[in-house]
């Protein structure tokens, strides 16, 4: 990705006859054209976090604003490191992350596989699974909920039917085993399509003559799945991973939606922890170190990870 | 497989075609249900709505849709029978159930409110994103490979990480529930996404057109506007549709950084409450209309998904 942009910045040098153009000049032209992008940012996404860090050492509780503000050096950091309740939901997080990808990596290449038969309406049929993953994750969460009623709930309704249990012990949301799991099948309801339609594009980028060098040799059906479908298509499935990995750490809509993190903390996934003690508890400097622990560990294992799917994608 | 019908050796066979068909079908039918049911909950009343075992078929009514426009108080029957009669529809299903319409419920607000920010900030991040967008992929910038990846990580934080210090900002500069704030910083979330699609879009258009029309003697900046922006018509306006999703369905940020005035729909149709519990036929409602526009976008953008969910990434 990154190669092609230094290519076409190469490309882009300017021409004699650009650099005598009447007005500004190209590169006057190019920091106007660019400048109030970064300006922006710098505003609205730099300067906040910058804010942030400067806060996460210091004891300032947004509630308060008259009150001195102390600097306590790593104070916070230390603590966050040594909370447990942190730690827990940093494992809930792991675990919602860890399920949901692994769900909905396995459907998702499952029903790309399958759709690039192009068997007849394959393509109504395909624009109708991608329905869910445009929605709005908050107004899908609080719908969902009301599925999951117990009592009214058409899931539960659905569940009972096909199990025989009372629908009034499916309690999805407040059972203490089920309430993570009510929202991994939400989340892997909304964003299968997702990794469903990247898995596609990576499947139809295989080059058909592959396929037919690999029959001329008598190769099975299993044979080529393995070597040619899987491998080539694994930087496509990688990406979604990506995406869907850096969605997920961040998961909060859903999560605030439908079990606000409930029943006790088994739930609370780290935003709805952050949320709690930023906005609930007010310990501003305290959920800012936290906020910046998030940011440096998905910043981190985001760049680990790219640097995999390089090595893949040089394959 | 048969030489005969076969285009190529490798062409899946009737059968298997079959089956992944029946699979996929069954697949989307079931993955569609949710929102069907919404659909249908939204033309129930609010008795059906909470029926056991739920109901497939019912009297529809739009008593939800009344109930989504409307705040309503119970009133004794004397008191409903010493009033005039009913004016219309809503009014009169309202005192069916002994109650009387005290006014206008918030929804509409909030859903004005999602119209203008999510049109806003859409219009101000395609503006910038045209024209930083333009300015990498036609000129030498210096670290321009680092400053579009500074672009792109921005959306690597956490809107609640970020959400702390921009809820000070704002509170200091008094942005705080205004539709002015919402517009500045969903243009700042969505800046990244169309610098980076808008990018792959003009880098496409041959940079021929702007050199012949510059030695027509056109400056830079009027090739920019007569040949680049109507060559890109199609990107910008699929990118426009990505940021408009992504305003519209928003949700982290304006649940902890508006609390009125400035609210958008997604964190008030959770807040829609009736008697006794959420009042689902309104909230359905709610739902209904807040999801039709996505659904006709989505169609729009079939052919432009892959690209607008991947930053451009990948291309079909």
């Amino acid at each position: 990705m990154l190669n092609r942009t230094a290519e076409n910045v190469a490309r882009a040098t300017p021409e004699p006859l650009a650099r005598k153009v009447r007005g500004i000049s190209d590169k006057g032209l190019a920091w106007l054209f660019i400048s109030p992008t970064i300006l922006l940012l710098l505003a609205i996404n730099i300067f906040p976090l910058f804010w942030a860090i400067y806060l996460s050492f210091t004891n300032y509780r947004a509630n308060r604003p008259n009150e001195v503000v102390k600097n306590l050096g790593f104070a916070n950091y230390q603590r966050i490191l040594g909370d447990q309740d942190i730690w827990i939901a940093m494992q809930t997080t792991a675990h919602f992350v860890f399920w949901t990808i692994l769900l909905q990596t396995l459907i998702g290449f499952t029903l790309a596989w399958l759709i690039d038969r192009k068997f007849r309406g394959h393509a109504f049929w395909t624009t109708l699974i991608l329905v869910p993953m445009m929605l709005s994750p908050a107004v899908v969460g609080n719908f969902w909920r009301f599925l999951y009623e117990p009592q009214i709930g058409l899931f539960s309704y659905v569940i009972s039917f096909v199990s025989g249990i009372p629908p009034t012990s499916i309690q999805m949301l407040s059972n203490v085993s089920l309430a993570p799991w009510s929202i991994i099948i939400v989340d892997t309801w909304m964003w299968t399509p997702y990794v469903m339609l990247i898995c596609l594009a990576g499947l139809r980028s295989i080059p058909e003559y592959i396929y037919e060098a690999a029959e001329v040799d008598r190769a099975s059906n299993w044979r080529q799945f393995w070597s040619i479908t899987l491998p080539m298509a694994l930087p496509f499935i990688m990406l979604a991973v990506l995406f869907r990995g850096i969605e997920n750490f961040k998961m909060f809509d859903m999560v605030n939606l439908l079990t606000g993190g409930g029943p006790g903390s088994t739930t609370e996934v780290a935003s709805i922890t952050l949320k709690r003690q930023a906005f609930e508890s007010w310990r501003t400097g305290y959920s800012s170190a936290f906020a910046i622990i998030l940011f440096v560990a998905v910043f981190g294992l985001a760049n680990i990870y790219v640097k995999a799917l390089n090595k893949v994608k040089q394959r | 497989m048969s030489l005969t019908t076969a285009h190529s050796v490798v062409a899946p066979s009737a059968n298997s075609k079959r089956i992944a068909g029946a699979i996929i079908i069954a697949y989307a039918l079931i993955s569609i249900v949710p929102l069907l049911w919404i659909f249908a909950t939204s033309f129930k009343t609010p008795p059906d709505s909470i029926a056991y075992p739920p109901k497939l078929l019912f009297q529809p009514s739009l008593e939800g849709y009344c109930n989504l426009f409307t705040t309503r108080t119970r009133q004794t029957p004397e008191y409903i029978n010493s009033l005039g009669p009913a004016t219309g529809f809503c009014d009169e299903t309202t005192r069916k159930r002994n109650m009387v319409i005290a006014g206008p419920s918030n929804f509409l607000p909030r859903f004005v409110n999602s119209l203008i920010i999510a049109f806003g900030s859409t219009f101000c991040a395609v503006f910038l994103g045209t024209l930083s967008a333009y300015g990498f992929s036609r000129f030498k910038v210096p670290l321009a490979d680092d400053l579009l990846f500074f672009i792109l990580s921005t959306r690597f934080m956490p809107p609640i990480a970020v959400a702390i210090p921009i809820y000070l900002m704002y509170r200091e500069l008094g942005l705080s529930d205004t539709a002015l704030g919402m517009i500045l910083l969903y243009t700042a979330v969505n800046v990244s996404l169309a610098v980076w699609l808008l990018k792959g879009f003009i880098d496409e258009i041959p940079r021929e057109y702007e050199e012949a029309a510059m030695i027509d003697g056109y400056t830079r900046l009027q090739a920019f506007w007569r040949t680049v922006l109507p060559q890109a018509t199609t990107g910008i306006a699929a990118t426009a549709i990505f940021c408009l999703i992504f305003a519209w369905n928003e949700y982290a940020f304006a649940a902890l950084l508006t609390s009125g005035t400035a609210q958008t729909a997604p964190p008030f149709i959770p807040t829609i409450i009736g008697e006794g519990g959420q009042d689902w036929p309104a909230v359905a409602a709610g739902t209904t209309i807040f999801l039709v526009p996505i659904l006709v976008f989505t169609i729009l953008l079939r052919k432009q998904l892959l690209r607008g969910i991947t930053f451009g990434a990948v291309r079909k």
